[in-house]
């Protein structure tokens, strides 16, 4: 995809930092990050442990709260949004993926995906969120009683119900096997077609970058580089 | 339903032995709280209607004859709004029945209109005939206690002749809605004593009361001075042999009931005061524990955009099933309780209509308490539930901190084991939790010991009574004081195998501007029967002259042990002299002086005369002495220990289970509340901790003492805690009830103690086990493979 096809930014972070204070030690989870996320594209973030993906991620997706720099989503300002500006911001806009899942144990696959339908706008049906990641049959089941990569479809479905304007994704394939990531790539990758939602995973994993528009590399809180794929491959052509 | 309440739901479910716990304490609080509440609402409504509508006197005057035309002049006092007056004597009756004599009071009624204070409420049958001189109506209490009825017979001694007084109606009065005798006689024995109200016209002849009276009662006029009343009333009586005016504070049963209404108040505050407390503080425990463990849900939930009030209004929810379960339950139980408190109270306490009242503001007000420790209770879990940065909850909690303690400081490490060494180190992580677990458990003991410390008093309080003081078998009294002669004919009785005589006397004490009414027994000195004590409890020789006070009462005149005070007799010639106190008895009930026969006899002008005797007796011929005595003319009763101290076991055994067994429940209660949940948590957070040990080798029955170690800790820290604060309590008891007519002496026994203790390890171990079967079915693949 070339610039001039990219959407206008969604997301306009400048000079993002976020320090960690312990004790008399300093932590630099980030550090004058600059970036812009555009409408509609796939964005993949790689970088060794410890370098701030997490830190970003939990930043744009209004979860976290910068120590200075400034993130605006569209036209609203996070960095000067209260708490409940915040909520409804995640609640309207943003669909998170977990790497360890995070599913409510006390509510079955159904439920967790109904539990944030509930709280949205213009969600699709439940039971289609939970089709679409191929569990169709397993919707009555507690998440103690699916495996890892299933709990983590359920979580995908999650995130993809509502219909998000930004998804964004922790390892989402980090504790899954070969085709059961691959499933859940596809499915990232058809949502991000399909409804133009804005998808940035984290991953450790460097042949997924080659599915991105854009693939962006961190280390010590910084980035590193940013590269443009000129052209996507689809999850089923990737081979790790 | 919400996706969010099927997920409380289920978590409820999860939760049940925990929130049932919580619940049974909410219940027990509320229900505690309802019935005392509700109880001393009925008491205090039931008290105000009844003196209003019955027309109960505000002051009230006994003397020894006065005429008619006396009751107009008080009437005309200024401060006095209406005046009944009246012939009230003391006889011997022969129930129906009874083997041994009874005393009834004589108390007259105008035959032909309702009396104007102290309206009699007819419960059964009519009012006395004008002429017929041998109608009586009986209090309901009395005829109760003997199976009286309508119609029915009594036998009675009057002014030296046998009649037999026929019972045509049943009536309680204001004036005796606590039945008992007064003087020593404060625990009710409506077997033995009862009051019979009888025509003016029948009464007052037999007694040479014609045109007389012998006792006033005085309504007070609206915004009237009570003292200033009595002050002039006693102005008024004095020469007709006047004993002295008094108020309601010194009428017997008004304050019997007055005090137990007042205790109920207190009680019914602390109480439910105590378990409310202990509800709080186990929500606190569970919600901040499922908070903590649900961090990472609630990461979630914040994560797609539920707000703060929602999430809090969850967590908020789970704190409000049990409460308000248990507050719903408590209502029910309390209405329940209340209903058959009031019933226990009639059998006490005799009202025309005793109605149990409750009303919704009750109600509301039990919900309003109960909101109230929810509140309190899930605070803080709910307000960390609302601060937690989601972000940071993504991560799993940071492994629990321990640093070397006090344990190693102590160097104490190498001389104990690991188990109790983790114990302690578990203890003491959280040491807030574990003062308040101990609090909670040592509540619980001190319940049991307050509850038992009332038994404990009243048995100590008649032990010494009739074990030291009273020893003798029976007391007559005489309707005059008779001469010394009266011995040799108490001698011939059957059975009698000791005479002793006495003299008691109505006297008003003064000392600077205080004053006091009340009688002085003059005794023989040497005398076996009766026996006076000195604070230790050693046996006070009889001074030959002077004058020996009850403690209580030298505190009430402000006088010490040499100081002189005027004793203004009451009767016959009423001299007035100062005598020397010249020692204090130790006495728990009633305040009263004493003094050498002989010196009395000085004082009151007579020489040596006798107005009762004490008996000691061969118990084989008691039933020959008894009907002897039944018909004595000159005895105007007589009352027998052995009767005395059997009827009051019975009273008091009663109500001593219906009190252990409510303590019981209150105790175990507590104790299980505690102590399960905090096993339970204990086990949620160190499930993990636990299968691996199994896991390494560990056996079943140590990883269940390392689970259970904590919570014995807390129970056996609780124990002395718990003795220690029901001690305090009970020390303030005393001090509470202090009144003229008895005070409680401050004895906690042993098997008290042993009983506390006993119920509280029980309920703990118990509590303890229940968790411990869960130990058996610990997945310890399950545990090992999830991150927690
Ligand atoms: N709450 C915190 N307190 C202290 N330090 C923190 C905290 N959260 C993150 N850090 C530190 O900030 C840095 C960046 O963390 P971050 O989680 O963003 O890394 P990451 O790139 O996501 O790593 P990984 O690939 O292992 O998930 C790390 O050094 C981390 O230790
Ligand atoms: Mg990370």
């Amino acid at each position: 995809m070339g610039e001039a096809e990219r959407g206008a930014a969604v997301f306009r972070a400048r000079g993002l930092t976020k320090i960690y204070r312990l004790g008399e030690v300093e932590v630099r989870a980030l550090y004058e990050v600059d970036l812009d996320l555009y409408a509609g594209e796939f964005v993949v973030i790689l970088g060794p442990s410890g370098g701030g993906k997490s830190t970003l991620l939990n930043i744009l997706g209004g979860l976290d709260a910068p120590t200075s720099g400034e993130v605006v989503f569209r036209d609203h300002d996070l960095t000067t949004a209260d708490d409940a500006e915040m909520t409804q911001f995640r609640r309207e806009h943003v669909g998170f993926v977990f790497q360890f899942y995070n599913l409510i144990p006390s509510l079955t696959a159904l439920e967790n995906v109904a539990l944030v339908t509930e709280i949205s706008a213009d969600p699709m049906d439940a039971r289609e969120a939970l089709r679409r990641v191929g569990l169709a049959d397993r919707m009555d089941h507690f998440p103690s009683q699916l495996s890892g990569g299933e709990q983590q479809r359920v979580a995908i479905a999650r995130a993809i119900a509502k219909r998000p304007d930004v998804l964004l994704c922790d390892e989402p394939t980090g504790a899954l096997d070969y085709p059961t990531g691959k499933v859940v790539l596809e499915v990232l990758a058809h949502i991000n077609k399909e409804l133009g939602t804005t998808v940035a995973v984290i991953t450790h994993n460097a042949a997924i970058a080659e599915m991105a528009d854009r693939v962006i590399r961190m280390r010590s809180g910084r980035i590193a580089e940013i590269l443009h794929n000129a052209r996507r491959a689809s999850p089923a052509e990737l081979v790790w | 339903m919400s996706v969010l309440d099927r997920k409380l739901a289920r978590d409820i479910f999860r939760l049940r032995g925990q929130l049932t716990a919580i619940l049974l304490v909410v219940a027990c609080g509320i229900a505690s709280y309802v019935a005392l509440r509700s109880t001393y609402r009925s008491l205090l409504a039931s008290q105000a209607t009844y003196y209003a509508d019955y027309r109960f006197a505000d002051v009230f005057a006994s003397l020894k004859r006065a005429p008619s035309s006396v009751a107009d002049e008080i009437a005309q006092l200024p401060g006095a709004a209406a005046v009944e007056t009246r012939v009230v004597v003391e006889v011997t009756l022969d129930v129906p029945g009874l083997d041994e004599p009874a005393t009834g009071r004589l108390v007259s009624i105008p035959e032909r209109r309702r009396a104007m204070l102290n309206d009699l409420y007819l419960r059964a049958g009519r009012w006395v005939e004008p002429g017929q001189s041998d109608e009586v109506i009986a209090s309901e209490a009395f005829a109760a206690a003997n199976s009286l009825g309508v119609g029915d017979g009594i036998g009675a001694v009057i002014n030296g002749r046998w009649k037999r007084l026929r019972i045509v109606g049943i009536a309680l009065s204001p004036e005796y809605v606590y039945e008992v005798r007064g003087g020593a006689a404060i625990f009710p024995d409506n077997r033995r004593f009862g009051v019979l109200w009888m025509g003016r016209e029948a009464l007052a002849p037999a007694f040479d009361l014609e045109g007389a009276f012998n006792y006033l009662a005085i309504a007070l006029a609206p915004g009237a001075g009570e003292s200033a009343l009595i002050e002039r009333i006693d102005r008024r009586i004095e020469r007709y042999g006047g004993l002295g005016a008094y108020g309601r504070d010194e009428q017997i049963s008004h304050r019997f009931l007055s005090d137990e209404i007042a205790q109920n108040r207190v009680s019914g505050t602390i109480i439910p005061a105590i378990f409310l407390g202990v509800a709080a503080f186990l929500l606190h425990l569970v919600l901040s524990r499922i908070v903590g463990a649900e961090r990472a849900q609630i990461a979630v939930l914040k994560a797609f955009g539920y707000g703060n009030t929602a999430i809090g209004a969850h967590y908020l929810k789970l704190a409000l099933v049990p409460v308000m379960g248990g507050a719903l339950l408590g209502v029910f139980a309390g209405l329940y309780l209340g209903n058959a408190l009031t019933g226990v109270y009639t059998q006490f306490y005799r009202f025309p209509l005793l109605r149990y009242e409750a009303g919704w503001d009750l109600v509301a007000a039990a919900a309003a308490i109960s909101l109230g420790a929810a509140a309190l209770g899930a605070l803080t879990a709910v307000r960390s539930a609302v601060r937690l940065p989601p972000a940071e909850a993504m991560r799993p909690e940071s492994p629990a901190k321990f640093r070397a303690g006090w344990i190693e400081r102590l160097g104490i490490a190498r001389f104990i084991g690991v188990t109790p060494r983790m114990i302690l180190r578990q203890a003491g992580r959280h040491p807030v939790k574990a003062v308040l677990s101990t609090l909670g458990l040592s509540m619980a003991v001190a319940l049991l010991l307050v509850g038992r410390y009332f038994f404990d008093a009243v048995d100590h309080l008649v032990a010494v009574q009739f074990g030291e003081i009273q020893r003798e078998d029976v007391v007559v009294v005489f309707n005059e004081p008779l001469g010394a002669g009266v011995r040799l004919d108490l001698q011939r009785l059957p059975g009698v195998l000791r005479v002793e005589l006495f003299r008691s006397v109505p006297v008003r004490l003064r000392h600077e501007h205080r004053s006091r009414r009340t009688s002085i027994l003059g005794m023989p000195p040497g005398g076996e029967l009766r026996r006076l004590m000195d604070r230790d409890g050693r046996p006070i020789q009889m001074p030959q002259d002077g004058l020996l006070l009850t403690s209580a009462l030298a505190d009430l005149l402000g006088v010490g042990e040499g100081d002189s005070i005027s004793v203004e007799v009451l009767e016959g010639r009423r001299p007035s002299r100062n005598v020397i106190v010249v020692g204090l008895v130790d006495e728990l009930i009633g305040i009263s002086g004493y003094m050498n026969l002989a010196a009395l006899g000085r004082l009151l002008g007579e020489g040596e005369t006798a107005s009762g005797a004490f008996l000691g007796i061969d118990q084989r011929q008691s039933a020959l002495l008894n009907s002897e005595l039944k018909r004595l003319p000159a005895v105007g009763g007589a009352s027998m220990r052995e009767a005395i101290l059997r009827g009051f076991d019975e009273t008091i055994a009663q109500s001593l289970a219906i009190t252990t067994i409510t303590l019981v429940i209150f105790a175990c209660v507590i104790a299980f509340g505690v102590v399960y949940n905090g096993a339970r948590i204990a086990l949620a957070e160190r499930g993990r901790d636990l299968a691996s040990l199994r896991v390494l080798g560990f056996t079943q029955r140590e990883i269940a003492a390392m689970l259970l170690g904590e919570q014995a800790l807390l129970t056996l820290a609780a124990i002395p805690l718990g003795f220690a604060v029901g001690y305090g309590v009970c020390s303030l008891i005393p001090m509470a009830v202090a009144s003229e007519l008895f005070r409680l002496p401050l004895v906690i026994s042993r098997e008290s103690y042993l009983f506390a203790f006993a119920i509280v390890a029980a309920a703990s171990a118990l509590s303890g086990l229940v968790v411990v079967r869960r130990l058996r079915h610990l997945d310890l693949i399950e545990v090992l493979k999830t991150r927690e």
